[in-house]
């Protein structure tokens, strides 16, 4: 089977846009979760949210005219645009710059979404009703449809190979990274644009998590406190949006153009829990499956991880779900192993989680460092034992690091990134 | 330059994104200002909104440049 390295990364986050920006807020136990202030909270059980900052780019904002014209952001929701910014760092730092059709036919684009453009569904139907279909913007269906990131992405750098996307909820990130480094083995390509998009933060995300009983809800006046995997005090996530975008290429593709390798994608694991739309198998069958399987597509043993970034979105079931799966298959390896949510920091972005988190995985090898759990301070009984990078990010060796990511409808997919140490 | 004239050379600045100079009587949307289909029927909703006139789908498809805006909207509000 054909190798896949990682040549390129792109982040808009939470802790600001730019993948140094925000790797270095996350290493410095910085947290990008405050109060909505954009729209009307007053009614809503849970007023907190992971935003993108916005500004004029300098300092890590968000300026998406930086991104897109601004004629054309209308016909883009804000997900799209996040995709977009994220796939042309990602771009740019793998130095990828096909010259010839054959190049182009051979680059592919599979970035996804959990929801896509809620909002932009959800202000159209308030158009729709007060004012009748004619005011409908013929751009209304493109800057909803959740391919569409792909299909901007495409257009823009002119990559004409395969061109999909993946829509697993808040698997949908590492799913997309997985299939499309699957693209690569098989040969249908050399090079991948992978990763996922989201921004679902508006009245009918935030009524529909809650109503759901998904989000925090206790801490909307110390917002930096509401993501608090593994701790005791932890009651939902903090839906969170950005976008996480890789460049995954081919091993001697890279190789050839001397291309800069971050790590190299060895493992892929997924499964279906078979069991409920929202909640996870009480055994943690599910996710204990997706990882077991990444590692026997990966040749490795629990012993070859150093690092796990848990999916952990800070809900009082599904945290201690996914802890319970690490412990079984890890066993005594865990001993040895880190493993932290770095939703603590960003929030929860959904479908796009999956993909920053590959990222913030790839960069723990890159620096030796591993990013920190914040706010646990008072980790759950079960915790005990398990070195969960309290509140500070911690230098250590990372020779392989281990992403999760669980979803609605009992959707889970791991991903394993390792050091290439060239041979 | 009629008011009118002047409204519909405005919106069409402000919706494909053209410098103002590039918006002649005579220029077309889709061969001189970059619009695509999509581009001109959200247009003719920019017209019906600023002047408050219905253009229907058979008139619409005969706008194709600023004149013929111009000339249908002075029609209307004649």
């Amino acid at each position: 089977m054909r190798r896949v390295v990682i040549t390129g990364l792109g982040l808009v986050t939470p802790l600001g846009t730019g993948v140094e920006h925000s790797w270095k807020q996350l290493l410095d136990g910085k947290s990008g979760i405050r109060a909505i202030d954009t729209f009307d909270v007053s009614d809503l059980p849970a007023k907190i949210g992971g935003m993108v900052p916005r500004g004029d780019g300098t300092n890590g904002t968000f300026n998406p005219d930086l991104t897109v014209p601004t004629k054309d952001q209308k016909k883009m929701d804000d997900f799209i645009i996040y995709g977009v910014a994220a796939a042309a760092e990602a771009v740019k730092d793998s130095g990828w710059e096909p010259q010839t059709e054959e190049d182009r036919e051979r680059t592919g684009v599979m970035i996804g979404s959990g929801i896509g453009g809620l909002s932009s569904i959800y202000e159209t139907s308030l158009l729709l009703a007060e004012k009748g279909p004619r005011r409908i913007s013929p751009f209304f269906i493109p800057s909803a449809l959740i391919n569409l990131v792909s299909g901007h992405v495409s257009i823009i750098h002119g990559f004409k190979g395969p061109n999909h996307s993946a829509v697993t909820a808040c698997s949908t990130g590492a799913h997309a990274i997985g299939d499309a480094a699957r693209l690569i083995m098989w040969d249908d390509c050399d090079v991948m644009v992978a990763g996922g998009a989201e921004a679902a933060i508006n009245r009918l995300g935030v009524a529909g998590f809650a109503a759901a009983r998904a989000l925090s809800t206790g801490f909307n006046e110390t917002p930096e406190k509401a993501s608090r995997p593994y701790d005791k005090d932890r009651d939902g996530f903090v839906m969170g949006e950005g976008a996480g975008v890789v460049v995954l290429e081919e091993l001697e593709h890279a190789k050839a153009r001397g291309a800069k390798i971050y790590a190299e994608v060895v493992g892929y694991g997924l499964s279906g829990d078979a069991h409920h739309i929202t909640a996870p198998a009480d055994d943690g069958n599910g996710g204990y499956r997706s990882m077991a399987m990444a590692l026997k597509r990966a040749g490795m043993t629990p012993a070859d991880i150093d690092y796990v970034n848990a999916h952990g979105t800070s809900t009082p079931l599904g945290d201690l779900i996914e802890l319970g799966a690490v412990k079984r298959l890890f066993g005594e390896a865990l001993n040895t192993a880190s493993m932290s949510s770095t939703k603590s920091a960003t929030g929860h972005l959904l479908g796009a989680a999956g993909a920053i988190e590959a990222i913030f995985s790839v960069l723990a090898i890159r620096d030796q460092q591993v990013p920190p759990t914040l706010n646990l301070d008072n980790p759950s009984d079960e915790c005990a034992g398990v070195d969960l990078v309290p509140h500070k990010s911690k230098k250590r060796r990372v020779r392989a690091a281990l992403s999760n990511s669980f979803g609605f409808g009992g959707t889970n997919a791991s991903l394993i990134v390792k050091e290439y140490t060239g041979s | 330059m009629s008011d009118i004239a002047e409204r519909v050379k405005k919106i069409v600045v402000e919706h494909l994104g053209v410098e103002e100079g590039k918006v002649t009587d005579t220029a077309s949307f889709i061969d001189d200002l970059g619009a695509d289909s999509l581009d001109t029927v959200e247009l003719v909703m920019a017209f019906e909104e600023e002047f408050g006139i219905e253009i229907p789908d058979d008139a619409a498809e005969k706008i194709l440049t600023v004149k013929d805006a111009i000339d249908f909207i002075s029609s209307k509000q004649g």
